[in-house]
């Protein structure tokens, strides 16, 4: 190893080792402000060192492979550290007042820590560059969320937690069979050099990837992530964990581990798959996994009465549109000259979905666990009850549902775009109209907080760290509406690295 | 190329909206958000007006333009944040400043929930302003689009009568309309060759438009399909028989302010889409030009006035009269357009700068009824006709001004109703004699609902029973000075076009020439 290696993985060092401080002051100070406020100032490490990073300020770090080639500190693994840092912070922000409630209070800095181990996790996932890394890293990444998932230790919340260990073990299984049959048929692991196999393997005509072999195994690694991605048909434990796990927690799910977990299905395709013909194929793999994740996400939502579960179904919907982006390989291209505008819009979608999720999220948070009602009734009448937390609310819910000139809207005409761009013109189609159903359910929550009468009426007061970090979540989805080059362009330059 | 002025002007009254939402605190609130608001409006008035008096006649063209060209810099999608003025938007934009302001002054009243009201009344207008600058045509959609939501709440929560029913009806048919209107903007971006969003040429900008564009391609869908998605979409939003059953709807249950934004300017968001895109963009399509339907669409618009009118005669709800004979006088919009004839050579620009003279004049004039309505009904508590009776002795003021809207409603000479109408029809009977000659019945229909409406109400004699109670009618008071500053506003432009027309004719017909071009 040398002194590059370190500068390589440098954010995930200072990261895990932000974790284990927090895991020592929780040990001499009972305060969980205390450990929120150490555990938000010492964020600060491993963003500027990802800067570090991106412009080479100091230490005189080198993109490339590092650590024997399995991790590459590129743009595109940058720019997800940025993505996950950010929501990292936002939850250790918005869990503040909850990890000090009464139930809390004794596991407050060990909460804090498991989800700065696992976001240790994903920052190694989208850095990986090799088959074994990425396993681990993907272990590192979920066990620690079955731990925040059952931390309660109530009925729930231990299902919730069981549910969630079982499913990210068996599709961990299913992603290692999937590793294996690459493996024994390219004779390595590094993503660069299976792609140099492949393309010299002998092939067998009109199969896909062009051999059953690879076939079977691509399907695979796509379940093994679709669990983590949240989409149909890999979808089932969403509901009950997000359910029964802390609401923080099912936040923190629903935005890190989905934005790491794309990071490297994409990562993983367009770097060991990305040869135009390979390309093809997988494309229409994902087109149909986005349009099934739309359709039922959107439909299930429907019905729900529980809010978190409604959110449940709604990110699984979301995560249908965003797979549209990654479906969107332009059919005309040739050669080196790759278009990443559906990767691009991929990751705009996924940077402005982050921001509002976490902003819904954070305001069912605060309403939550004053109301204890999690129903979609029990938000009857909130803006008269909390008008920032109902605008909040009201803003973040229309830019899921996609209305102009909302971020949510924007990133949808970029994907959408694109598809048409690949000749995907079914999926935009698909797309569409999926938007105007997933309008009926939305629009139905915005209805009960605008419109219906409260049960009761005393005003709900948010605690001042979520009021701050939910309106941080709102201004960031509201900047990345009004200008999306901010991302796009961010997004151009980490995909420059990606081959084509 | 960054001019700012217009950029300030669109995003101006939101940029207000959101610090005073989110900044006015204690007892006094109430009070300063009404006041900044109504600041913001005038600012914007005054910029409106710059706007509308820097444009130089004498270049034409597009100008002040504000471009940033990596607005959405993928490959797939280029869209870029191109705002700019022409003969076309100048004067919809000053009159969009006009309404915006007399908008907020009458909203002086507003009681409940007084900080959400003037938020959502101020994003309309950046939305309205928007619709009308913007020339990248994703942008012009998202502009659209994103006036719903504040219609939406301001009549849902501060409507009387039916107001979600009306307020869910807008919303549904609107978005029915935004749907195939954003069909159409992506078929025409997909079709190879065009690959662009601007709805105009830019020569300053390099930057060649959808029309010349079009005009060469191979479109991925017929362009008659193409162009019936945007027609209906603005035929929704005009309103045109048969789509316009919201109207009467969100008129009757809006707040006065909100009808007087509604009827003055939201509905010239769908004629000047008309003149924009569906008169700009295809003239010259191969397979299908929109000379093809001009016939049709001039005895659609004949239909319009004439069912708009036979409907408003037997209207008894003064705010529901005034919201049909906007169905019958927005289809002389439609009219006038329909005189881009059956071929290029048969087009008379009269004829169309009469349908935009038409957008202008009828936003005032509506507007202006529309606050009287709104001023009569907070007096009296009722807008049922045959309940009321002899106002004019108690609201002298009130019963003139309502005169004035009322007889530039009709067309009567030297105000700006007469100066609309006559372009119209002088335009278009020398294209499409008949339906034109039928339309013009429109005139009398109108002239027999005003000025029946303005006899029963203000001078006839007071109904025995049921009508107003001694009590309400002897404590009923003339319009407040507050109350005068929008009616002022509207009014002056009325008289200002009936006597000088060529103070809005003239730009409007830079801007038509250059779409006929």
């Amino acid at each position: 190893m040398t002194v590059q290696d370190f500068w390589a993985i440098s954010p995930e060092i200072s990261m895990a080792l932000l974790a284990l401080v927090v895991v020592t002051v929780d040990l001499v100070t009972r305060s969980m402000a205390k450990v929120s406020a150490v555990a938000l100032i010492g964020l600060i490490a491993p963003f500027v060192l990802t800067l570090n990073l991106w412009f080479g300020w100091f230490g005189d770090p080198v993109a490339g492979p590092a650590l024997f080639g399995t991790i590459e500190a590129d743009r595109f693994s940058l720019f997800f550290n940025f993505l996950l840092i950010t929501v990292t912070a936002g939850t250790v922000l918005a869990s503040t007042k909850y990890i000090s409630s009464d139930r809390m209070k004794d596991y407050g800095g060990e909460f804090v820590a498991l989800v700065l181990f696992s976001v240790t996790g994903m920052m190694l996932l989208v850095s990986a560059t090799e088959l074994i890394t990425i396993y681990v890293a993907l272990e590192l990444t979920a066990l620690p969320v079955v731990a925040l998932a059952a931390i309660h230790r109530t009925r729930h919340a231990v299902e919730s937690g069981t549910k969630f260990f079982v499913l990210s073990a068996i599709s961990s299984a299913i992603l290692l069979y999937g590793f294996v049959y690459i493996y024994g048929f390219t004779g390595s692991t590094n993503l660069e050099v299976i792609l140099e196999r492949l393309l010299v393997l002998p092939t067998q005509a009109g199969v896909p990837f062009g051999s059953y072999a690879v076939l079977l195994a691509v399907i695979m690694i796509v379940a093994g992530f679709g669990f983590k991605m949240a989409v149909v048909p890999f979808q089932m434990w969403v509901p009950d964990v997000y359910q029964g796990a802390p609401t923080p927690v099912a936040a923190f799910l629903s935005v890190a581990s989905k934005s790491a977990a794309f990071a490297v299905i994409m990562r993983i395709m367009y770097t060991a798959f990305g040869e135009p013909g390979l390309m093809q194929d997988w494309s229409g793999l994902f087109a149909v996994l986005a349009a099934a994740s739309m359709t039922v996400g959107n439909l299930l939502a429907i019905s729900q009465s529980n809010i978190k579960r409604l959110l449940g179904y709604s990110t699984i919907a979301q995560a249908g549109y965003i797979l549209v982006g990654v479906a969107s390989v332009p059919a005309n291209q040739v050669g080196a000259t790759f278009a990443g505008a559906g990767a691009q819009g991929a990751l705009y979608y996924l940077a402005g979905y982050a921001f509002t999720n976490l902003a819904v999220f954070f305001a069912v948070i605060a309403i939550t666990s004053r109301t204890g009602d999690d129903s979609i009734e029990g938000l009857n009448g909130l803006i008269k009850r909390s008008p920032l937390l109902a605008s909040l609310l009201v803003f973040g819910l229309l830019s899921l549902l996609g209305m102009p000139p909302t971020v949510g809207f924007m990133a949808k005409v970029v994907v959408f775009g694109s598809a048409l761009n690949a000749n995907l013109a079914w999926l935009a189609v698909i797309g569409v109209v999926n938007t105007v159903i997933a309008a009926y359910y939305y629009l139905r929550v915005i209805r009960a907080i605008v419109f219906e009468d409260p049960a009761d009426t005393t005003p709900i007061k948010g605690d001042v760290p979520i009021l701050v970090a939910t309106s941080i979540a709102a201004v960031g989805a509201g900047v990345l509406g009004f200008a999306p080059f901010l991302v796009l362009e961010f997004a151009e330059s980490a995909l420059s690295i990606l081959p084509g | 190329m960054f001019d700012g002025l217009l950029s300030v002007t669109v995003f101006l009254p939101a940029a207000v909206a959101v610090l005073v939402a989110v900044l006015a605190r204690g007892k006094q609130a109430d009070q300063q958000i009404r006041w900044i608001a109504i600041g913001a409006t005038v600012v914007t008035f005054v910029l409106t007006v710059l706007i509308f008096v820097g444009y130089d006649r004498s270049e034409g063209g597009v100008q002040m333009i504000d471009y940033f060209e990596r607005w959405i810099p993928v490959d797939a999608l280029r869209s870029s944040y191109i705002l700019g003025v022409d003969g076309l938007s100048a004067p919809l934009v000053l009159l969009t400043g006009i309404l915006g302001m007399a908008a907020a002054f009458a909203s002086w009243r507003i009681k409940t929930r007084v900080r959400e009201y003037f938020l959502w009344l101020l994003l309309l207008e950046t939305a309205v302003l928007g619709v009308f600058l913007s020339l990248d045509l994703l942008l012009f959609f998202i502009f659209f689009e994103f006036e719903l939501i504040p219609m939406y709440m301001l009549i849902a929560i501060w409507g009387s009568g039916r107001p979600r029913y009306s307020a869910m009806k807008f919303v549904l048919f609107t978005l029915a309309g935004g749907a195939l209107m954003l069909v159409g903007i992506l078929a025409i971006y997909v079709t190879p060759g065009v690959n662009t969003l601007a709805m105009v040429t830019i020569p300053e900008l390099g930057i060649t438009g959808i029309p010349e564009l079009m005009a060469a391609a191979d479109l991925v869908i017929p362009a008659a399909l193409i162009f019936g998605f945007f027609f209906v979409a603005f035929a929704i939003k005009l309103p045109l028989w048969p789509v316009h059953s919201w109207l009467p709807d969100a008129h009757t249950d809006a707040p006065t302010a909100v009808s007087v934004m509604l009827a003055g300017v939201l509905l010239k968001m769908a004629g000047y889409g008309l003149l924009r895109i569906n008169l700009g963009f295809f003239q010259e399509t191969k397979g299908f030009t929109i000379h093809d339907v001009a016939g049709p669409m001039a005895i659609l618009a004949a239909v319009s006035v004439i069912y708009g009118g036979i409907i408003t005669v037997r209207q008894t709800d003064m705010k529901r009269l005034i919201a049909y004979s906007s169905v019958s006088h927005m289809g002389f919009v439609l009219l006038g357009i329909s005189a881009i004839g059956a071929s290029k050579a048969d087009t008379s620009a009269g004829g169309i700068n009469g349908a935009a003279v038409q957008m202008f004049t009828h936003g005032t004039i509506t507007g202006l009824a529309f606050l009287m309505v709104g001023l009569s009904y907070d007096r009296t508590h009722t807008r049922h006709i045959p309940h009321l009776g002899g106002l004019w002795k108690k609201m002298p003021l009130i019963a003139i001004f309502f005169l004035v809207a009322g007889f530039g409603s009709l067309g009567l000479p030297l105000l700006s109703g007469f100066v609309a109408e006559i372009m119209v029809f002088l335009g278009t009977y020398s294209v499409w004699p008949w339906p034109t000659g039928v339309a013009a019945f429109g005139v009398v229909l109108a002239a027999g609902y005003t000025l029946w409406m303005v006899q029963r109400v203000f001078f006839g004699a007071r109904p025995a029973k049921p009508g107003l109670s001694d009590e309400v009618y002897d404590g009923l008071e003339d319009a407040s000075w507050v109350d005068m500053v929008p009616v002022i506003a509207l009014a002056a432009p009325i008289f200002i076009i009936g006597i000088w027309p060529s103070v809005i004719t003239e730009v409007f017909d830079i801007g038509i020439q250059a779409v006929l071009k």
